[in-house]
């Protein structure tokens, strides 16, 4: 699978390449020298420790924080454009149309004090949708897609459980239909039943929308299932780069070895 | 200390000045919330603290000065800083819409069209429309920079999901020519249509929040809907039963302990006027050879 769908992008122009993206917190590296192409439909992993700077890389990507060097070339309506030398009103606009950003915590990506229906209906009323009956009719067809009764609809979020609040934090990001999603641990404190059914769904989401992603997490089950390709990072750095079974299977890297045999065999 | 301690309209100059660039700068974007630094007044915040500091920067000694409070001309917060400029300025005052140079109002756009000339200076708790949907200070300054609107229209959304329509019925967010979403301070969202296209100056001053806004005359101010949740410009379905007004806006008063009640407009002046002029509500009585 992962194989086939590697070949069949790499012919498209990518969708966002970097280059040389380094981000310093003083004198420590966040990341350094971050270079990657992401190709239309691709699900790209991106694993290491905890410091390894992957969440820095992935706030860098997503215009949360300004780079101090590199690139991120993103495909936009018109035409590539450097994120990092757009304006931020520009940034904005991206952000709420072409990428998605899914929170490790929903309640960072969530209105807790706002309901169902308004957390997934605020994006659509960002870009300009004024029509009360189809923000809710839009609203209910995604709870139903990601599994959310249409009753909980006027229930705030704060009355849902972890992976119904999980599932309705994608819905709200996933409305107005982006291209690109980044996603910090998506199942990150959810027991492991629920993290399947998250998984389950996030993968059909992502293969029906045929949309791209940059999965952070230190999960290997996680990219395992959903990401085409992997980056392993360490100390701020990309150690080993390639797609995810080879990567996993076959390791090169000392570092990458280590975290796939420190993986629990049940 | 005596009268004469004070400064002309009680600031000084300085200050004055200060509070009048903000005023400028706020009339030549409108909407846009201008920070000023606000002077402890001798009175509490809430009271109008921001709208004195206005007022007290445009009067002139020429000039007549009405207050009113929710429409009311005598009640405590009118009369208090109605006295509070006739000791500290000495100018002339009125209860009279159509007489008056300067009116500074809390929570009420008088009923009498305004005119040319006028300065109407809104008390104002709270100038941020954003803030009890996005807390952070400096997130709701981006937002309006980057004109990041869409969570406006949330609480309105949120209204019509949980009473089935826009329960806002005061207070309620305008877009003011296209660009800023501005608050009208508390005013009923039946003056709402007052604000826009009005021919006197509308000045807004937040004491306690350090800001200064303003809509120019014949200014643009939209207030925010849905296509199929259309904005209404409600008021109580009565008409007043002292000067039988039908289209003012009205005050529900309790009469006894039977639950016998009366609506009256909550614009006094308004309704003197047309009691003076012979018209007789339902439970009003004909003044006795006009007042």
């Amino acid at each position: 699978m992962d194989t086939n769908a590697f070949t069949t992008v790499t012919t498209a122009d990518p969708l966002m390449s970097v280059r040389g993206l380094s981000k310093f917190y003083g004198t420590r590296i966040g990341c350094d020298a971050v270079s990657f192409d992401l190709f239309p439909g691709e699900v790209l992993g991106i694993v290491g420790e905890s410091g390894s700077g992957k969440s820095t890389l992935l706030s860098c990507l997503a215009g949360h924080l300004a780079p101090d060097t590199g690139e991120v070339i993103f495909a936009t309506a018109a035409g590539p454009r450097d994120t990092v030398k757009m304006a931020e009103a520009e940034r904005r606009r991206l952000a709420r149309t072409d990428w998605a950003f899914v929170h490790q915590n929903p309640r960072d990506g969530l209105r807790m004090g706002i309901s169902a229906g308004g957390n997934v209906g605020e994006r659509l009323m960002a870009v300009g949708a004024r029509h009360y009956g189809d923000i809710r009719a839009q609203a209910i067809d995604w709870l139903g897609r990601v599994e959310i009764s249409a009753d909980r609809i006027d229930d705030r979020p704060s009355g849902f459980s972890g992976g119904m609040q999980q599932r309705l934090q994608i819905a709200r990001n996933l409305v107005t239909g982006p291209r690109l999603v980044f996603m910090d641990e998506p199942t990150g404190g959810l027991d492991v039943s629920v993290q399947a059914r998250l998984l389950d769904l996030l993968r059909g989401l992502v293969r029906e929308m045929g949309l791209s992603a940059i999965i952070v997490t230190h999960d290997l089950a996680v990219v395992r299932l959903l990401a085409d390709r992997l980056m392993v990072m360490k100390g701020g750095y990309v150690v080993e780069h390639g797609l995810t079974d080879q990567v996993l299977d076959d390791p090169q890297h000392a570092y990458t070895q280590l975290l796939v045999s420190s993986v629990l065999q049940v | 200390m005596t009268e004469q301690a004070y400064n002309f309209a009680y600031l000084d100059e300085q200050t004055k000045t200060m509070i009048r660039r903000a005023i400028l700068k706020g009339v030549a974007i409108p909407g846009y919330q201008v920070p000023f630094a606000s002077r402890e007044m001798p009175m509490p915040y809430g009271w109008g603290t921001g709208g004195v500091q206005v007022t007290a920067a445009c009067l002139v000694p020429e000039d007549t000065l009405k207050v009113i409070d929710q429409g009311a001309d005598d009640t405590t917060n009118a009369v208090s800083i109605r006295r509070f400029f006739q000791r500290t300025a000495g100018v002339a005052v009125t209860e009279a819409t159509t007489e008056a140079t300067v009116i500074q109002t809390r929570h009420r756009i008088p009923e009498t069209a305004l005119a040319e000339g006028q300065i109407l200076v809104y008390q104002v708790p709270i100038p941020e429309p954003l803030r009890f949907l996005e807390p952070r200070e400096t997130e709701t300054r981006k937002m309006h920079e980057l004109e990041d609107y869409g969570l406006m229209h949330v609480k309105l959304y949120e209204d019509i999901a949980r009473h089935g329509q826009i329960a806002t019925s005061y207070d309620y967010p305008v877009k003011v020519e296209g660009r800023y979403v501005m608050d009208p301070s508390p005013i009923p969202k039946f003056d709402n249509p007052k604000l826009a296209g009005n021919a006197a100056i509308q000045l807004f001053g937040a004491g306690r929040e350090q800001r200064i806004y303003a809509l120019p005359p014949y200014t643009e101010a939209i207030s925010l809907d849905f296509d199929d949740y259309p904005f209404v410009a409600s008021k109580a379905d009565h008409a007043c039963d002292l000067c039988g007004a039908a289209a003012s806006y009205l005050d529900e008063v309790i009469t006894d302990d039977q639950g016998s009640r009366m609506f009256v407009c909550s614009d006094t002046d308004f309704c003197g006027s047309r009691r003076a002029a012979g018209h007789v509500g339902r439970l009003g009585t004909p003044l006795a050879g006009g007042k």
